[in-house]
C-alpha cells in the first residue's frame, strides 16, 4: 500500500481506542469499541444508521465525550483537559455530512480563519496555502464566493480544503457524500482518493463501497454500538464471516 | 391571464412582462383591471384627496407655526445656556466625524443612499429657515463627515469596522464630558448641570447611550444565560426575568432614587441624567439579551461542530463563527427594539427631565401659547417619525451590506 513512502521500522499507532463506551441517557450508543489506526492507514467504517459509527468518529476529536475506555490520538490522551482537546482537534481534520461551512464567510475566509486564529499564521501565508488547497480540490476560481453560491459538491470540497488547511495528521470523514446529488459524489470521492493516495491517515464513514474497495486498508462493520466484523476489503467483501455482515452487504450491494 | 409566449427573432422565448412596460399599461393592469378594481381605485382616490386636502389646508392655512419658530431653540436643547451652545455644535462636528467613519466602514462603495445620508447636514443648511449661524455650523459638520470618510478610506478595510466601533463607543463619554464641562463659571468650559439639558438634545443622547451600551451588555447576558456554570446562568436568568417583569417607568424611578443609595457616601452624587441613562441601558439590555439568545438558537449545531473540530476554543468560536451569524439574523428585531427605546425616552419626563416631549408640554403650559397643542404635537411627532424612520432605513442598509451569501444552498 505505502510502498512509495518511507515508513519507519517501528511504527506506533496514531489512534488508539480501547473499550470506548458512550451512553446518551439510557441509550448505550457505544458498547466498547477498540481500534488501532497506523499512520497512513485508510479505515472505512460502515453499518446501518443508529449503529454508533458517527458517534464513534466524533469521540475521536471529542465532539462527543466518551464515558469509559481510553482514546489516545497522536500520543495525547483525551481527558477533560481542555488544552489536550484543543491540541487533538488541531491534529485532526473533520468533514461533515452537511458540510457545515460558515455561511457568513467567503470560501477563502472559511479556509484561512482556523490557521490564522488557532495556529497564529500570518494572513498572507494562510491565503497562499488556501489557494494551493483550492487548486488541489479543483476549485481555485471560487475563492471569493460565499458557500451559499456553490453547489453541494463544491461546498464539500471547500470543507475538505478547510480541514486540510490546519495541516492535520488525521482526517475524519462523517458520511461526506450522503447529502450530495449522484453527479457530485464522484468529484468529492476523487478528492478523497487523491488524499488517501498521498498518504493521509483517514477514517471514513461511507457506504460508497467502490471507494472502500479502491483505497481502504481495513473495513469495520458497526452494528448496535459494536464492531461486528473487521478486515481487509478482500476479507469483508469476498469472505464475510458474520451473518449480519453478509445480510447488510447484500442490501447495499444489491442495487 | 395566460398569453402565448413572446419570442425574439432567433426563436428564444422571452421572460414574461417585458413587452410594453409603459405607465399607462401599468395603471391599466394594476388599478383598472376589472370593474371592482376600478371602483376601489376611484373610491380610494377620492378618500385620499379629501384627507390630503384637509391635512394640507391645516398645515398651510389654519396652523399657527409661530409657536415652533419662537421656541425652536428650547425644543432643540432645553435650558442649555445660550452662550455655551458652541459645545453642542462641537459635539455635532464630532458626530459628523463618527458618521463619516461608520459610513465608510459599513458600505463597500459609495451609492446613492449613502450619499443621501451623508448629505443630510448640507440639505438642512439649504433649508430656507435655517439661521446664518446654523448654516455655517451645518456646513462644518458636512466637512467633518467628508473628512472622516476620506481619512477612514486610508485605513485597511479590515481595520475600518474596528475603528468605527471603538470611536463610536468613546464618542458618548466624550460628548457627555463636553456638554457637562468641568471648570467654574469663568473657565473655558463652565459646568452645565445636566438638569438643564433638554429637548431633542436630551432625547437623542438618552437613546444613543441606550443603543450603544445595551447591545454589548445584552450579548454578555445572553451568553451568561446559556453558560454551563449554574451560578452564572441563574444570575443572568434572574436579572433578565426581573427586569423584563417590571415596567420601564418603575426602573426609571428606581434608578433615580436607589442608585444613589447604593453608592458610597463619600462620592459626589451622580448626575440625574447619568442615572436615567444607566436605568434605560440596563432595562434595554435585558430585552437585548433575549433577542440575542433567539439569534443564537437559530444557529445550527453543525456550526459549533465545525468550529470546534477546527480547533477554535469555545470563546473564539462564539466570537468569530457563531455571534456574527446570530446577530445578523436578529438585526431587524434589534433595530425595532432600538426604535422602541427612542420612543420610550419620552417617559423620562416623569422623573423630572425635559426631553423633547417634556419641553413641548412645558411650552403648552405657557399661557402665551394657549391652544397650540396641535402644532406642537405634530412638530414633535414629525421629529420622532424622522428619527425612527431613518433608523429603520439604516438597518435595511446594514442588512444589505451584511447579507451577502448568508443563505445556505437550498436552506
Amino acid at each position: 500500500m505505502d510502498c512509495n513512502s518511507a515508513s519507519p521500522l517501528s511504527e506506533e499507532p496514531v489512534i488508539i481506542c480501547r473499550d470506548v463506551q458512550k451512553w446518551f441517557g439510557n441509550f448505550h450508543a457505544l458498547k466498547g469499541i477498540s481500534m488501532e489506526v497506523m499512520p497512513q492507514e485508510v479505515i472505512v467504517i460502515f453499518g446501518p444508521s443508529g449503529s454508533g459509527k458517527s458517534t464513534f468518529i466524533r469521540t475521536i476529536n471529542r465532539l462527543e465525550e466518551h464515558q469509559s475506555g481510553q482514546i489516545i490520538v497522536d500520543g495525547i490522551e483525551l481527558t477533560h483537559d481542555v488544552r489536550n482537546i484543543e491540541r487533538v482537534r488541531m491534529e485532526t481534520g473533520m468533514v461533515f455530512q452537511q458540510f457545515n461551512l460558515f455561511p457568513h464567510l467567503t470560501v477563502m475566509q472559511n479556509i484561512t480563519y482556523a490557521p490564522i486564529y488557532n495556529r497564529k499564521w500570518r494572513r498572507t501565508e494562510a491565503e497562499k496555502v488556501a489557494m494551493e488547497l483550492l487548486e488541489r480540490v479543483g476549485i481555485p476560481e471560487q475563492a471569493e464566493k460565499y458557500p451559499g453560491q456553490l453547489s453541494g459538491g463544491q461546498q464539500q470540497r471547500v470543507a475538505i480544503a478547510r480541514a486540510l488547511a490546519m495541516q492535520p495528521k488525521i482526517m475524519l470523514f462523517d458520511e461526506p457524500t450522503s447529502a450530495l446529488d449522484p453527479e457530485m459524489i464522484k468529484e468529492v470521492l476523487d478528492v478523497m482518493i487523491e488524499l488517501a493516495e498521498s498518504g493521509m491517515t483517514m477514517i471514513v464513514i461511507t457506504h460508497e463501497m467502490g471507494f472502500a474497495r479502491a483505497v481502504a486498508d481495513r473495513l469495520f462493520f458497526f452494528d448496535e454500538g459494536l464492531v461486528v466484523e473487521s478486515g481487509t476489503p478482500e476479507e469483508i467483501f469476498n469472505y464475510p464471516k458474520e451473518e449480519r455482515t453478509k445480510r447488510f452487504l447484500a442490501q447495499i450491494l444489491s442495487h | 391571464m395566460p398569453t402565448a409566449p413572446v419570442t425574439d427573432p432567433q426563436g428564444n422565448v422571452l421572460p414574461p412582462g417585458r413587452e410594453g412596460n409603459t405607465v399607462v399599461q401599468w395603471i391599466k393592469e394594476n388599478l383598472f383591471s376589472s370593474l371592482f378594481d376600478s371602483l376601489l381605485t376611484v373610491i380610494s382616490l377620492l378618500f385620499m384627496f379629501f384627507v390630503l386636502r384637509l391635512a394640507l389646508d391645516w398645515v398651510f392655512n389654519l396652523a399657527q407655526w409661530d409657536v415652533i419658530a419662537a421656541n425652536i431653540n428650547i425644543l432643540m436643547k432645553g435650558s442649555y445656556p445660550g452662550e455655551q451652545v458652541w459645545r453642542i455644535w462641537i459635539g455635532l462636528y464630532l458626530l459628523g466625524g463618527i458618521a463619516g467613519i461608520n459610513l465608510r466602514a459599513w458600505n463597500r462603495e459609495l451609492n446613492r443612499s449613502t450619499v443621501t445620508i451623508a448629505a443630510i447636514p448640507l440639505i438642512l443648511a439649504l433649508l430656507p429657515f435655517a439661521s446664518e449661524r446654523a448654516r455655517v455650523n451645518l456646513i462644518i459638520i458636512q466637512g467633518t463627515i467628508v473628512a472622516a470618510y476620506l481619512l477612514t478610506s486610508v485605513a485597511k478595510e479590515k481595520r475600518r469596522r474596528q475603528i468605527a466601533a471603538i470611536t463610536s463607543i468613546f464618542y458618548i463619554p466624550a460628548l457627555i464630558f463636553l456638554l457637562e464641562g468641568f471648570t467654574d463659571e469663568n473657565g473655558i468650559m463652565p459646568l452645565v448641570k445636566s438638569d438643564l439639558w433638554g429637548g431633542l438634545l436630551l432625547s437623542v443622547l438618552l437613546a444613543a447611550v441606550g443603543i450603544i451600551f445595551s447591545l454589548p451588555i445584552g450579548i454578555i447576558l445572553a451568553l451568561g444565560r446559556r453558560s454551563r456554570q449554574p451560578a452564572i446562568s441563574a444570575l443572568c436568568i434572574t436579572y433578565i426575568e426581573v427586569v423584563r417583569g417590571v415596567p420601564l417607568i418603575s426602573i426609571l424611578f428606581m434608578g433615580n432614587i436607589m442608585l444613589q443609595l447604593f453608592m458610597p457616601q463619600s462620592l459626589p452624587p451622580i448626575d440625574r441624567v447619568i442615572r436615567v441613562m444607566v436605568a434605560i441601558t440596563f432595562f434595554t439590555a435585558a430585552y437585548m439579551a433575549e433577542i440575542v439568545r433567539g439569534g443564537l438558537q437559530a444557529i445550527p449545531k453543525g456550526q459549533y461542530d465545525a468550529a470546534y473540530a477546527l480547533g477554535f476554543s469555545s470563546l473564539k468560536s462564539m466570537r468569530i463563527i457563531i455571534l456574527p451569524q446570530a446577530l445578523r439574523i436578529v438585526i431587524p428585531v434589534i433595530v425595532s427594539q432600538f426604535i422602541g427605546l427612542l420612543l420610550d425616552t419620552t417617559l423620562v419626563a416623569l422623573v423630572g427631565l425635559y426631553d423633547l416631549l417634556g419641553i413641548g408640554q412645558a411650552i403648552l403650559s405657557n399661557p402665551n401659547w394657549l391652544g397650540r397643542s396641535q402644532e406642537v404635537y405634530v412638530f414633535i411627532g414629525l421629529i420622532y417619525w424622522i428619527l425612527a424612520t431613518s433608523m429603520a432605513f439604516a438597518s435595511q442598509r446594514l442588512e444589505k451590506t451584511l447579507g451577502v451569501g448568508r443563505n445556505y444552498d437550498g436552506l
